[in-house]
């Protein structure tokens, strides 16, 4: 026991174990960047598949979106990682990690980029048709720049959530910050040092992102739209 | 003057499923004429308006605007909206969008004209209707008679070759309706050929060159205004100005 | 010999093993969710109150769970509270606690969320009818928010299930578990095992997710 260090922490131990924390912190925020920006442009796609209710293509996008909702991102880890290779499908385990959060987070964005879609009014595409826009020109310009600034905060909010479940890459042996707190529990029984990093480290990751998320909403809400 | 027929409808059907809203329009607009269309709500003169700008496919019959076919989903509907304003009752500006570029957007990527021209042109149309000061509001900022005025510059920015209103004064406060509407008297002045609905009938009487009066789909009587607001040809024509007045109701 | 590893499935008890399995993650689920139910209204209610200390102590509590992953506080609970108290909690104890503690947040907001978004016009308008302050709660507000409330916490359920998949990570010995146990043990016979036994799992976690979350939003939709 280290009675005698201040609050009865072995800051000794923290210190020196310290950049495993630094390392597993930059795995995850790799995979939850690569991940998200996969995710958006997932999402994208198959918002405006949704939208424009494109034929076959649509009830595809349609089952995807079920089967990404319905199943658990471990599920989906462990068969990327240990299933398909057994098609001859070998990804490393940070590919998979990065697809599996984008097979996850493609989803829902999807949902939160189709509802901003869906809330721009009818009469604003016939007012951009009757001034002679043709409808790419009306997707770029009138519904896509309003319809992201409505989806801003669910996008926000399945940002928050996609580096939340980044934890789970550990159960693919990633060496991320559960992993490290796991290794070290196991190895020196310092339980109390190591979960503290671990949610120091949490903290550090998402805490940012979370207020940010926040102004930007308020921001959003008050501010330039409305008509 | 010349007797050019602008915009041409002949036998034009509009079906909602079961419902016949539009059954049987033949009408022609001169070059340069204002045509106002009068009628009780429902009976069709906001689809007989989408139609005219291919927003709504018609079930039957054609609209031709110079002599070429208008039809919803057509390849070339993009051209002749170009060429055919329309200015809607909720304005419907881009509110992401200030007023300069809501006017400015589509000549710069429709008609890819140059910046500096599209901006002179808009410069030019705002002033008229005295909204320049407000160039770098957003429309959330202005006022609904100033939104409204906008919504009609951004017509004109596109030099259409007809406008169409369609009740553009209905979701106005009272004291906002004037405003707008002598940006339409100010632009027949200046020969636009215009197809209007509207509930304001002394307005009605002061712009039009022609009273299209519409109920249950069909067109029941034309006539110019003076006639039709004095000594209206038909029954129903009758009724439906009784209802504007309230002169004999009280007891 | 070298089969499919489809055979896998059908050898023996396995699939019922599987099924076992996931009935494990199913159970703590359950569980959990029935506790946050009633705990949640409770703390939905304890966050509407005017009492800005209340309020702040709610938002604390809502804040603190919601920011951090599930795992990190299932490892708190499991690996830490432990050693702290001296407590020796089972694993799948820490993670019915856990997670109801997350519930209880969740279902709270939710809670929240439904009782707000009652307009202020439809207490007004009630209290133009005469009604007083109960007859309001019951005819007018509680109708309105069990609309919204009832696809929400349908859904929470759901979420539930996918989340407290994350058990085997502190050890229960649940459906991947199983599923490894059983990879593990055809290793030789059956090499592609892990594609055929993975894949059933996650459509396993499907069909017990999907028809709940169908119904939720039918439910939402009819009930707009």
């Amino acid at each position: 026991m280290h009675q005698s260090s201040l609050f009865g922490l072995n800051w000794e131990f923290m210190a020196k174990y310290l950049p495993w924390y630094v390392d597993a912190a930059k795995l995850t925020v790799t995979i939850a960047f690569w991940g998200i920006l996969l995710s958006l442009a997932v999402g994208m796609i198959c918002a405006v598949i949704r939208y424009y209710r494109v034929p076959v293509l649509n009830r595809i996008a349609a089952c995807y979106i079920e089967l990404s909702r319905n199943t658990p991102l471990l599920v989906q880890l462990f068969f990327l990682y240990f299933g398909l290779p057994k098609l001859g499908i070998v990804l490393s385990a940070e590919s998979c990690a990065i697809v599996g959060l984008a097979f996850l987070g493609g989803s829902y964005m999807a949902e939160a980029l189709r509802s901003g879609l869906e809330s721009i009014e009818k009469s604003q595409i016939e007012s951009a048709q009757s001034l002679g826009m043709g409808k790419l020109l009306t997707m770029q310009e009138v519904i896509l720049p309003q319809a992201l600034a409505v989806s801003v905060p669910g996008i926000c909010a399945n940002m928050i959530f996609l580096i939340k479940e980044t934890s789970v890459v550990s159960g693919i042996a990633l060496a991320d910050l559960m992993y490290v707190t796991k290794d070290l529990i196991g190895l020196y029984y310092e339980t109390d040092e190591a979960l503290l990093m671990l949610v120091i480290a949490y903290l550090i990751l998402l805490l940012p992102v979370s207020v940010a998320a926040s102004v930007l909403e308020r921001r959003l809400r008050y501010g330039r739209f409305g008509n | 003057m010349e007797e050019t027929i602008q915009l041409q409808v002949s036998g034009l059907i509009k079906k909602f499923g079961e419902d016949t809203v539009l059954n049987g329009i033949d009408l022609s607009v001169r070059q340069g004429e204002v045509v106002v269309v009068l009628g009780p709500s429902g009976c069709g003169k906001s689809t007989l308006l989408r139609c005219m700008n291919g927003l709504e496919t018609p079930t039957a019959g054609t609209i031709l605007l110079d002599g070429e076919p208008i039809s919803a989903g057509d390849r070339n509907i993009t051209r002749q909206r170009q060429k055919i304003g329309m200015v809607f009752q909720s304005y419907d500006l881009f509110p992401h969008k200030t007023i300069l570029d809501n006017v400015t957007l589509a000549p710069r990527k429709v008609l890819k004209r140059p910046k500096a021209e599209a901006e002179a042109d808009a410069q030019r149309l705002l002033e008229r209707v005295g909204l320049w000061e407000k160039r770098n509001a957003y429309p959330r900022e202005l006022s609904g008679g100033q939104k409204q005025r906008v919504a009609i510059v951004r017509a004109l920015c596109m030099n259409p070759e007809v406008m169409l209103f369609d009740e553009v004064t209905a979701a106005l406060d009272p004291e906002m309706v004037r405003e707008v509407l002598d940006v339409m008297l100010e632009l027949a002045r200046q020969g636009m050929t215009m197809v209007i609905v509207t509930h304001e009938m002394r307005f009605a009487r002061a712009i039009a060159d022609r009273v299209v009066f519409l109920d249950g789909g069909v067109i029941v009587e034309q006539s110019p205004p003076e006639i039709f607001f004095t000594n209206p040809r038909t029954q129903r024509a009758r009724d439906f100005l009784q209802t504007f007045t309230y002169e004999n109701r009280r007891p | 010999m070298a089969g499919s590893g489809i055979n896998v499935l059908f050898m023996g008890k396995n699939f019922l093993r599987l099924l076992e399995g996931l009935w494990v993650t199913m159970r703590i689920s359950l569980v959990s969710v029935v506790l946050s139910i009633p705990l949640g209204i409770l703390f939905g209610m304890f966050l509407t109150l005017k009492n800005p200390l209340s309020r702040a102590l709610g938002r604390v509590y809502l804040e603190c769970i919601r920011i951090m992953p599930q795992l990190v506080l299932l490892f708190i609970a499991y690996f830490g509270v432990t050693r702290a108290f001296g407590w020796n909690l089972s694993a799948e104890l820490s993670a019915v606690i856990v997670f109801t503690l997350w519930g209880t947040a969740e279902m709270g907001d939710l809670v929240r969320g439904a009782l707000v978004s009652i307009p202020a016009h439809q207490y007004d308008s009630a209290a133009a009818l005469g009604m007083n302050r109960g007859q309001t709660f019951l005819w007018v507000i509680l109708p309105q928010t069990l609309r919204r409330l009832v696809p929400l916490t349908i859904n929470l359920t759901t979420r539930m299930i996918k989340t407290t998949s994350l058990v085997v990570l502190i050890g229960i010995t649940e459906v991947l578990k199983v599923g490894k146990q059983i990879i593990d043990a055809n290793r030789f016979d059956y090499p592609t095992a892990a594609l055929w036994v993975y894949g059933v799992i996650f459509l396993l976690y499907f069909l017990a997710c999907w028809p709940i979350s169908s119904l939720a939003k039918k439910l939402e939709q009819r009930w707009r």
